[in-house]
Order: C-alpha cells, then structure tokens, then sequence
C-alpha cells in the first residue's frame, strides 16, 4: 500500500538519508529508528506530503502521493512533536477542532468518550495550558480515536507519557493494525507491539 | 470546515481580547492624534481626514497580519491544516475572513465616530464607513499572502510591511478618493466599482496564492 523507493533527504548540504526503500502492507508497523538528528522527523513529514524528498518517490496504492493530494490526507493521520492543541481552549474544544480538520467531525458525547477512554476524565473543560506535558500529549493522542484513517504516522508518540498511558496506546496501536491498519512510528522506547508484519527502518 | 474555523479563530480572539483592542486602540489613537497636532483649521481638517482615516486603517491591520499564522505554526496546527482533507484554500479563506472580524470590522464601525473631529458632513462620513467595509477584507486577504510568506521568519514583521505596504497602495488611493470625491460633489460610484473589483480579484486569487505561500514556508 504505502512504498518509498530511493529517498533522499537534503538539509541545507548536508544529506541526511539516501537510498531509502520500503514496503508497508495492510496490517503492518514500521518503526523508524536511530540517533538524534539522523532524520527520523524528516522521513515522517515526507511521508505526509509536507515536504519533498529531494530524490525519489512515496507511493499510496500505487500512485504518488503528490498526485493524490486530499485523497491521501483522508487516508493518514499524523501527529508530530508539535500537539496542534490550543493554550486558549478547553481540551474538548480543542479535541473537536482538530478532528473537525481531520475531516472527522464529532458530537460532544463522541469527544468526551474519547477523552474518557485516553485518561482525561474530568478535565474536559479544563484549558491546555494548565495541563502537564503527558496530558497534553493525550489531548494529541485522543485523536487516535475519533478518526477513521488507515494510515497513522506518529512521531514518537511515547514521549512524556507514564507506564499506563504506554499500555493503553500499545493496545490501541494493536487493535488498529489487527483492524488491516497501518502504522509508522518512531521512538526511542523498547515497545513491542503485535502486528501482522513489523519491519525496522534504522536510519544512520 | 469554513464555518468551524472561522468559529475557532473567534472563541480564540475572545479569549485573548487584548489582541483585538490593541489593534482597534491604535486606530482611534492615530486618527485623533492628527487634529491635535495639526490644530482646529477646519477645512484643512476636512481635506485631511479620508487620507488619514485610511492610513490608519492600513497601518492597524498590520499590526494583527503576523498574528494571523503565527500561533497556528508554533502550537502546529498549521501542519495539520496542511494535511487535512479539506481543501487549504477554503481554511485560509475562513481564517482571512475571521482576521477580518476581528481586526477590520472594529475600524469600520469606529471610522464615523472618528470621523466627526474632522467635521465630516453626514454623506462623506457614510462614505467613509462604506469604502472601509469594501476595502478592509482586501487588507486581510492581501496580508495573509505577506503573512503566509513571512512565517517562521526572524524580523518577520517589518518583512511583512515591506511586502504588503506597496500592495495595499491602490486600495488606499481608491478608498480615500471615494470620500474625497464626496465632498467635493462629485461621483463616487467609480470608486467603488474599484474598491469592489479589488476585493472580487482578492477573494478569488489570494486563498490561493496564501495556500501556495503556507506550502513552501512549511518545507
């Protein structure tokens, strides 16, 4: 489904990668390793369509993911080091924004499920800013949930988060991939996670 | 998704309402310092207040310009826009528009007001308001192009006035000249047929060109 052939990434001039090739099939994991600043970031945002490899091509079913455009994006779900969540907002609104621009919109029930279900219950009205690091990072990871994607790519998405919170999104990585998911993650973490294939990508 | 932004962008600005009265603070401020310092000589007031009104204007719907993207790129919601299935023209669409709520129509409903310390007469000061109400949304459009292109950028701001002042030029002219004509008699329905024409082209070519913009900032 997902295919990455040859790539190549460039900052400034300095190659970060070359040569880069893998196949992701219905059901399987990725997991992209290696040390700080080898470009583990810049594979991920590729493969979302923000930025351009300077060499090579990524594929969805076939096709480039540059001539696919909106109907690529319906298919993933990223979330990166940065949560998207708004300091002024409520973790519900905030939550119902980001899924409403994920093409996903959600009643107030569906979100407070969800925030139930990720370990946030009783803070929904709470505003980010006042949340600890690791429930923000739920507040991001509550995305997960509402969203109906093949593809998830997360960008270490173990950060800050404490053992429970680790069991709990293992589970959910687990039961997205048994659903014929698929997944590309980073972390630093030893996780192992059931999958129908895992394959890893150590960048150096 | 048109309606949700524009609806985020508000609850947003509510929430931090600072934001939106320094903008409107600064324009009330600017417009009277002007008949102050040049002293109550009524007709040179009168010849002097649409340039002045209208500089103001330009000059305060600057200041928000580099708020209009910034926040969205550093908390990341911009990347996520970026890859959503909606189409990234209709969001910035949606986002210009409710920069221009909170920023453009504060100044078109504080214009008159403005307006009487310079002994406008009651036609030129509804010509005033009408050629704000046409001219701001051009303002927020053509300064999200400036924005989008600044993002990230250190020294954005002054950048901004840089790329978008020139921009705003025919705007100024053709609005200030509406109330000018006014009161001097004359027609001011060519002026308007402009300002409209400014704002059809700017609606229809700067989402675009602001989506573009936001693509190669975020690279």
């Amino acid at each position: 489904m997902l295919q990455g052939s040859d790539l190549v990434c460039v900052r400034g001039d300095r190659r970060l990668f070359r040569d880069i090739n893998f196949s992701l099939e219905t059901g399987g994991l990725m997991q992209v390793g290696g040390p700080n600043g080898s470009g583990k970031t810049s594979l991920l945002r590729m493969l979302c369509g923000l930025s351009a490899p300077a060499h090579g091509e990524i594929r969805w079913c076939g096709e480039t993911i540059r001539s696919l455009g909106e109907t690529y994006n319906r298919a993933i779900t990223y979330l990166g080091h940065l949560s998207g969540a708004k300091d002024d907002l409520t973790v519900i609104e905030n939550l119902r924004i980001s899924s409403a621009l994920a093409g996903a919109e959600i009643d107030e029930k569906k979100a407070r499920d969800a925030l139930q279900h990720i370990g946030l219950n009783g803070r929904e009205l709470l505003p980010v800013k006042v949340l600890s690091q690791g429930q923000k990072k739920r507040v991001a990871l509550a995305r997960l949930l509402t969203c109906d994607t093949t593809l998830w790519i997360l960008d270490e998405p173990l950060a800050a988060l404490d053992i429970h919170a680790i069991k709990l999104i293992k589970e959910l990585l687990e039961k997205h991939l048994a659903r014929g998911g698929m997944v590309v993650m980073t972390t630093h973490q030893e996780i192992d996670i059931a999958a129908a294939t895992t394959q890893k990508l150590l960048l150096t | 998704m048109f309606w949700w932004i524009i609806q985020r962008d508000l609850l947003l600005a509510m929430r931090r309402r600072s934001d939106v009265l320094t903008t409107l603070f600064f324009f009330v401020i600017v417009v009277s310092l002007f008949p102050l310092s040049v002293g109550p000589e009524m007709n040179m007031l009168r010849t002097m207040a649409p340039g002045v009104v209208w500089v103001a204007a330009l000059l305060a719907s600057m200041l928000s310009l580099g708020r209009m993207f910034s926040s969205d790129y550093q908390d990341g919601t911009l990347e996520q826009m970026l890859i959503s299935p909606h189409s990234l023209s209709i969001l910035v669409l949606g986002k210009a528009f409710a920069h221009w709520l909170v920023s453009g129509v504060p100044l078109v409903l504080m214009a008159p007001v403005l307006g009487i310390q310079y002994d406008l007469s009651v036609e030129a000061l509804l010509v005033l308001t009408a050629s704000l109400l046409l001219g701001t949304p051009v303002l927020s459009l053509i300064g999200g192009i400036g924005a989008a292109l600044t993002l990230g950028l250190r020294g954005g701001g002054v950048l901004v006035s840089l790329l978008v002042l020139p921009l705003y030029i025919p705007v100024l002219i053709f609005g200030s000249g509406a109330v000018e004509a006014s009161a001097a008699g004359l027609g001011y329905d060519a002026h308007f047929s402009l300002l409209g024409a400014f704002f059809l082209v700017s609606l229809v070519l700067a989402p675009w060109a602001i989506a573009s913009s936001l693509r190669i900032s975020m690279e």
